[in-house]
């Protein structure tokens, strides 16, 4: 499913992320931690990839094609998703518009249909009731004016609607209280299936609770430091980052 | 110039007469004017644009294609009405429609009460020129409680073979407790270059209520300048939303005076400047009553070499307590070489009014781009939606929906064009 080789990334002339390597095999959960400032987020963002973070070595293969030479877009309609960390505002988009325009090109690279309103309307129905999440989200602009749950929710909405086949959860839990941490838990947890994998990428064990991870991983200093199962999260909650990445706080 | 124009009342006679005279002291306004700093009108003033006499054979063409079905539509071609290319079907009661030329002659109701009255020659350079050739055009008269459900579209249409000089006139009288919708639709010969200087003067009776589409797509080598000035009564209201895609020049003078108390008024606008074109935009609100409100949005776009200019003053008098009045103008550059000047210009002389103004000049958000892309529309796609959420503001005031179709489906064709991109998707539609 995805290959990561020595991954390097730099984020305006400062290094940050010095040579990843990762392998997702298809239906597996990946947990991404460390603290502030390791290169998880950057990470992400550069999977997606986000135009502000210059790939200077290594390389990454998704589906055995080069993901590195694919636009953001290309990347979203083979499969990869991002949760967003911070999912923009956009004034004056329709959060049901975008979506249907984002399920439809996804769908026209597949070579499948496009959905007309009635039929998106009918589906995405469906996956709100999974979620929890109010009819209304649909009829505002794209997360304009929501709450930071509701931000985390749209973006878990958004995937169940493009259904993924990577994806790629950027601090989902951050900010959310306990009740919207378990709804957005349930709704990756009703999506995980042998064909699709995710990367969950995480400051906290606590996510983990939820999220039952296959893998865990360390990043400290644009590094993976350690890897292993659910137990590795376990420990990091026990000792804290310091001692697990060696790092001096 | 000068050109013999048919014989009319002494009244219309004196009125050109007077703002001939002014026009004549005056002249064209050069840039050493505050009003007209950024506007430079000299390739308007140093070049000889003979009046136009009659249609031309194009103009069916042109109308027919912003024929907006349902509509009672008014045509006029190079200044004059032109009754062969308008569609008065059965007119709803309690419309009455003239051209201004019969109109005067018959001496209808309110045409000579209001012609020209609605502003002063002395603040407008290109209303006194068009007021020194008043000859023709269209009045609507809605009498008193009339509800007209029917919009009335007036297409001017400008051009022919040889450059020409149009100066079409449309007055606007709604009696007390009337309503009405009218479109303004102006369209040229394209690529010809001409010189069409618009006049619109609207009344607005007490509780009567009146809405004005402008959808101004002339000719990309034509010089547009139109004035726009509206009166509204007591409890009256008034709406003009402006859209803009053409001209090499444009200038609109829009002027609302809420000389009622309680009269609302909006005031919108969105312009796509590309190319060389300048569109420049001088609003003027005059809040001279208490208790009236005003609501104010221009966005503007700019691509390519454009430049643009905003200007919108608010004046709110000593006695006009309890003014709200909001203003906003906001513009997005797609380009390093688009420059816009904007100005609010507030000035209030009450003590208890609220006055809200805020301008804001930006490029598109990158991180929005990224957002929309990273969940499949490709770039074009994603800055096609972010600009259509950008107009989309104003385009949702328009309330006839075949006109918002054409408006809309005009812009965005436009739009793609000014940046040299290619159809990506359709216009966003609600509920």
């Amino acid at each position: 499913m995805l290959d990561v080789k020595n991954l390097q990334v730099r984020v305006e002339d400062k290094e940050i992320l010095r040579g990843i390597n990762l392998t997702v095999k298809p239906g597996e959960v990946h947990a991404i931690m460390g603290p502030n400032g390791s290169g998880k987020s950057t990470f992400a963002r550069a999977l997606a990839g986000h135009p502000g973070y210059e790939v200077t070595g290594g390389s990454v293969s998704y589906q055995g094609r080069d993901l590195l030479d694919m636009d953001p877009d290309e990347r979203a309609r083979e499969g990869v998703f991002m949760a967003f960390q911070y999912p923009v505002e956009i004034p004056g988009v329709n959060n049901a518009y975008f979506l249907k325009a984002a399920l439809n090109a996804k769908r026209k690279q597949q070579g499948l249909d496009e959905l007309d309103a009635m039929d998106f309307m009918a589906l995405v129905k469906q996956k709100l009731k999974v979620l929890h999440v109010d009819e209304s989200m649909l009829l505002r602009s794209v997360n304009e004016g929501f709450s930071g749950g509701e931000k985390k929710r749209n973006e878990i909405f958004h995937m169940a609607v493009l259904e993924p086949t990577l994806a790629v959860l950027d601090e989902t839990d951050s900010g959310l209280d306990i009740d919207a941490l378990r709804v957005v838990s349930d709704g990756v947890n009703a999506m995980r299936s042998p064909e699709r994998s995710f990367i969950v990428v995480t400051h906290y064990q606590r996510l983990l609770e939820y999220i039952v991870p296959d893998y865990v991983h360390v990043l400290a200093d644009g590094r993976i430091v350690r890897s292993g199962g659910r137990e590795l999260a376990l420990e990091l909650e026990e000792k804290g980052y310091g001692e697990m990445t060696g790092a001096r706080k | 110039m000068a050109t013999m124009v048919p014989a009319a009342p002494a009244w219309v006679r004196e009125r050109r007469e007077a703002a001939a005279k002014h026009f004549a002291e005056v002249g064209f306004p050069t840039t050493r004017l505050e009003d007209w700093r950024f506007t430079n009108v000299s390739p308007i003033a140093e070049a000889n644009w003979p009046l136009a006499q009659g249609g031309f054979a194009a103009a069916a063409a042109l109308v027919a294609s912003v024929t907006v079905p349902g509509a009672v539509r008014l045509a006029i071609v190079n200044g004059q009405f032109a009754a062969g290319l308008s569609d008065l079907g059965t007119l709803p009661k309690g419309l009455r429609i003239a051209s201004l030329r019969d109109g005067a002659r018959d001496a209808t109701d309110g045409i000579e009460t209001h012609l020209g009255k609605v502003f002063s020659i002395a603040s407008h350079p290109f209303a006194a020129l068009n007021t020194s050739f008043l000859d023709d055009g269209v009045a609507i008269m809605v009498t008193k409680g009339a509800i007209v459900e029917t919009p009335i579209h007036i297409v001017i249409v400008t051009g022919g073979d040889q450059p020409v000089t149009a100066h079409p006139r449309v007055l606007i009288v709604a009696a007390e407790h009337s309503q009405v919708r009218v479109a303004q639709t102006f369209v040229g010969t394209p690529g010809a270059a001409y010189f069409n200087n618009a006049v619109a003067e609207v009344v607005v009776g007490e509780s009567a209520r009146v809405e004005l589409y402008t959808d101004q797509r002339e000719s990309d080598q034509a010089f547009h300048l139109a004035n726009i000035q509206a009166h509204v009564a007591a409890k009256g209201v008034f709406e003009s939303h402006a859209f803009s895609t053409g001209a090499r020049i444009m200038r609109h003078d829009i002027g609302i005076g809420l000389k009622g108390e309680g009269a609302d008024c909006t005031m919108n606008g969105v312009y796509l400047a590309d190319g060389e074109r300048l569109m420049d935009t001088h609003t003027s609100l005059d809040h001279a009553m208490p208790h009236c409100t005003s609501h104010e949005v221009y966005k503007g776009i700019l691509a390519g070499k454009s430049k643009a200019v905003f200007n919108g003053r608010i004046i709110v008098q000593l006695d006009a307590q309890k003014t709200d009045a909001k203003q906003t103008n906001r513009a997005l550059l797609l380009s390093d070489e688009a420059t816009i000047n904007s100005n609010p210009q507030l000035e209030i002389f009450a003590d208890d009014v609220k006055c809200t103004h805020g301008a804001a000049v930006g490029q598109l958000d990158e991180e929005a781009l990224f957002y929309l892309q990273a969940r499949g529309l490709t770039r074009a796609e994603a800055r096609d939606m972010l600009l259509h959420a950008f107009a989309g503001e104003v385009m949702a005031g328009l309330k006839i929906p075949a006109l918002r179709e054409q408006i809309e489906s005009n812009f965005f064709a436009r739009l793609r064009r000014g940046y040299g991109g290619q159809a990506a998707i359709a216009p966003q539609v609600e509920g």
